[in-house]
């Protein structure tokens, strides 16, 4: 993993405005290595996580926002936005990756590993 | 030592009088000093095991009821094999044979009866006996090992135990009966003639309907019993079990009040406030009773009253009978034989021998007999003397206990005990019984909410919740207790739904933040539980007012779409009561061609569903459905999803009315609106319920003169949560 982050082939990616998403909010993203979710929470922080629930692949940036977490639509899962991970009594049993992400001048850009 | 002790005289050793003791004994065991008299030159035995030990499955001692050491732990004095002659009232003494006699305080008198002997001509040959007790049992025992034919005249319950005996010890036994029914007291002629065939198959035969005449023998012994119509029956031993008859001679001596037995009042004192009695030789209310049941009742009422309960009160048993014939399993109690008001219920079960029948009278059990399967006997036997009102379970009574009380509840831990620890209970998230039951036991989960926490079981659609409530109980004990009251929303609060709904309008709460501030919610944002509810009553108590708060809503109600498994969506368009045209046929089959739908399907509501459709298509697909005159069937929302209908009376045969149309207007007059839960109805143009409507939340009938509504019956699912 560390190695990986030391390769200066990280891609930072304008994909919009903090804006473009509503509080309690998500996006969708396309990437080569598959769906991206962007979440913006209600105290505005913004998260972004690979779009796919570690149970089923559910696609979290469908789901309901509430703190910094988001339940997917599929069966429930209530995700971590901060470390992907699953919470409370389903804690452990899975991770969905998390995506780099910078916000600047009230953009937000995602480090995508290049390729 | 005994000076302050009253004494005690019993005159009976048989069951009656030594159970009297025993109940005495339990209730003051150190008032009396007992002096039992014995007729039979033995202990006190269990008379009613006779029949097993003249079968030869039982010995004499295994129905010993008191050995010697009984008698002399008690301190009794037991004078075995020593008749009493009188009672002299006035001295309070007992006279017995040999010039013994003993003076008291208390009298019981326990005498039972003696069995009734025909004064047929030839009664008094030898190999004539009667069933009464361990004497006779041995003469028909020494009858047997010389082999032979046997003849009982007797077919109730004792005679039949009788000849079934000596059928087992080898013997022809033939029964003697004079009426057309074995055992016609307890017995209808259905379950008689079943009994009859029983019997033939264990070696018993039958002769109905036969009166003796005489008995024939040779050298003074029996050989034959011959009948009026000339039949000439051969037999080594002859037994008489044509009834009991209450031994009452020495009270009559003595001037105590006699009918049929020796009379008594509810506390089982004769007429004389000293003298008791007690069993087979009592007559109690004008019945003289010869079963074992009624026996225990008097004996514990008697022992009450004579320890100083003057509150015990007899007042009569329903009876019950039970043949002890192996492998014929027989039971009757109370009345069958009909009159008004009288329902039977009958079964049968031509294969197994069996045969049932419950009489009901004004809604409760009168009467029962069951034959081939008794086993339920005295579940019915209780129900009788309930008096208990069976009419709600009048349509399986018949059955049993078992199939009646675990299809009604009565015993719901038994069902969820018997489940295999492989057994799953909660069908959404997989979750077997014993998954369940190691969590609660390995990590003490004691709540249901616990439950579902470690092992999600009842977590999702909640229909298996009670079985989880079950499960709790059933591993806790008395330790689980069942969330009481309403439940609250969801762990962000405290409060019901009712409450809050209450609080948005009392306290004027106009957003979530504002509810969740006034309602003091635990969490900052609330969940995805509690959020599109709170929206929803918003919605609900300030129309136009409140804001709609699209991320407060579930993904399908904003893409107006269902989510599926791999995350596509299926679209539903509205079909009004399931009717549609060839355009808007086309319309559909255009749409899935253009977007490459790769699934289409009709579904229970008459609608078409287009399968499989990409998130980012959604706009397009219904910019072209809408262009085409059709709007979204809702199939997702809390809402009114769809009104099932038939084609009612413009086509079909038997339409009563236009349930098509009317399944139209009620859809358009409808649909748009928001419920708390999903809403279907169903329309059907007459009873035949082709739209079964009957299993909808509303549905109609039409039938000639109107409608049947129905309300409430929606099929399945207990959650209308994120399922559909």
């Amino acid at each position: 993993m560390n190695a990986l982050v030391k390769e200066p082939a990280v891609i930072w990616t304008d994909v919009g405005a903090v804006t473009d998403i509503p509080r309690r909010g998500a996006r969708r993203v396309p990437s080569p290595r598959g769906d991206i979710a962007v979440f913006r929470t209600g105290d505005g922080q913004v998260f972004a996580l690979m779009d796919a629930c570690p149970h089923k692949g559910g696609p979290l940036s469908q789901g309901i926002v509430h703190g910094a977490a988001v339940t997917c639509p599929l069966h429930g899962r209530v995700i971590d936005l901060a470390t992907g991970e699953a919470t409370g009594v389903d804690r452990g049993t899975g991770c969905a990756p998390v995506v780099p992400l910078e916000v600047r001048d009230g953009r937000l850009f995602l480090g995508l590993v290049g390729g | 030592m005994t000076a302050s002790r009253e004494r005690l005289v019993v005159i009976g050793n048989g069951m009656a009088g030594c159970r009297a003791v025993e109940d005495i004994l339990k209730r003051d065991p150190d008032r009396y000093e007992i002096t039992i008299f014995g007729a039979e030159p033995r202990v006190n035995y269990n008379r009613i095991m006779l029949s097993p030990v003249l079968a030869g499955e039982k010995s004499f001692d295994d129905i010993v009821i008191n050995d010697a050491a009984w008698y002399a732990e008690h301190g009794i004095t037991l004078h075995a094999g020593r008749a009493v002659t009188a009672i002299n009232r006035e001295l309070k003494v007992v006279e017995a044979e040999g010039g013994l006699s003993v003076g008291y305080d208390k009298l019981i008198l326990a005498t039972g009866s003696d069995p009734v002997r025909l004064p047929l001509p030839g009664a008094d040959l030898k190999g004539v006996v009667t069933f009464r007790d361990l004497d006779d049992v041995d003469q028909m025992v020494a009858a047997a090992d010389a082999g032979g034919a046997a003849v009982v005249i007797g077919g109730g319950l004792l005679g039949l135990e009788a000849a079934y005996g000596l059928a087992r010890r080898g013997m022809k036994a033939t029964v003697v009966h004079l009426m057309d029914v074995l055992m016609e007291r307890q017995l209808d002629s259905a379950a008689g003639f079943l009994l009859t065939e029983a019997l033939a198959e264990r070696g018993v035969e039958t002769v109905l309907s036969a009166q003796s005449e005489a008995i024939l023998g040779e050298d003074g012994r029996v050989t034959g019993l011959k009948l009026q119509d000339g039949r000439i029956l051969p037999c080594s031993i002859l037994v008489m079990a044509v009834g009991i008859r209450p031994n009452t001679a020495l009270a009559k001596a003595c001037g105590l009040p006699v009918g049929r037995g020796v009379m008594v009042d509810d506390q089982m004192r004769t007429g004389d406030a000293d003298i008791w009695a007690v069993g087979e030789c009592a007559e109690h209310r004008g019945v003289a009773y010869g079963l074992v049941a009624p026996i225990w009742d008097m004996c514990r009422t008697l022992a009450a009253a004579i320890t100083g309960d003057d509150a015990a009160a007899y007042e009569g048993s329903l009876l019950s009978t039970r043949l002890k014939v192996s492998g014929v399993d027989v039971f009757s109690a109370g009345a069958f034989a009909g009159g008004e008001g009288c329902e039977d219920i009958v079964f049968r079960d031509a294969g197994r021998g069996v045969y049932k029948r419950v009489v009901l009278q004004d809604g409760k059990v009168a009467g029962a007999v069951l034959f081939g399967d008794a086993a339920d006997g005295g579940w019915y036997f209780d129900l009788m003397r309930q008096g208990a009102d069976v009419r709600d379970i009048r349509e399986t009574l018949i059955f049993g206990q078992a199939i009646t009380e675990g299809l009604s509840g009565l015993d719901p831990s038994a069902a969820v005990a018997a489940m295999s620890d492989d057994q799953e209970v909660c069908g959404c998230n997989g979750v077997c019984k014993g998954q369940i039951t190691t969590a609660i036991t390995s990590q003490g989960l004691t709540t249901l909410d616990a439950v579902r926490g470690v092992t999600k079981a009842s977590a999702s659609c909640g229909s298996c919740t009670p079985l989880v409530e079950k499960l709790l109980k059933l591993t806790l004990g008395d330790d689980f207790q069942a969330q009481t009251g309403p439940a609250p929303m969801c762990k962000c609060t405290h409060h019901t739904h009712d409450l809050v709904r209450q609080a948005i309008l009392a306290q004027e709460l106009k957003s979530i933040p504002a509810v969740m501030q006034a309602m003091e919610w635990t969490t900052p944002e609330g969940c995805a539980s509690c959020r599109p509810a709170l929206n929803y009553y918003l919605v609900c108590a300030w129309p136009g007012e409140y804001q709609d708060d699209k991320q407060s809503r579930f993904i399908n109600e904003r893409v107006h779409a269902n989510i599926q498994k791999d995350g596509t969506y299926s679209v539903v368009p509205r079909m009004w009561g399931g009717m549609t045209t060839p355009d808007e046929l086309r319309a559909i089959a255009d749409v899935a061609d253009k977007f490459s739908i790769p699934a289409v399907k009709v579904t229970g509501g008459q609608r078409i569903d287009l399968l499989g459709v990409k998130k980012d298509d959604l706009p397009a697909v219904w910019a072209d459905l809408n262009a085409a005159g059709m709007v979204s069937g809702h199939a997702y929302a809390k809402g009114l999803r769809t009104v099932k209908t038939c084609v009612g009376s413009d086509w079909c045969r038997f339409g009563t009315q236009d349930s098509t149309g009317l399944g139209m207007r009620l859809e358009k007059f409808m649909w748009g609106s928001w419920t708390p839960a999903k809403v279907k109805l169903g329309v059907s143009g007459c009873p035949r319920n082709c739209a079964e409507a009957t299993c909808k939340d509303v549905g109609v009938i039409c039938v000639d003169s109107g409608y049947e509504i129905h309300v409430a019956a929606p099929p399945a699912c207990t959650s209308a949560g994120p399922r559909s």
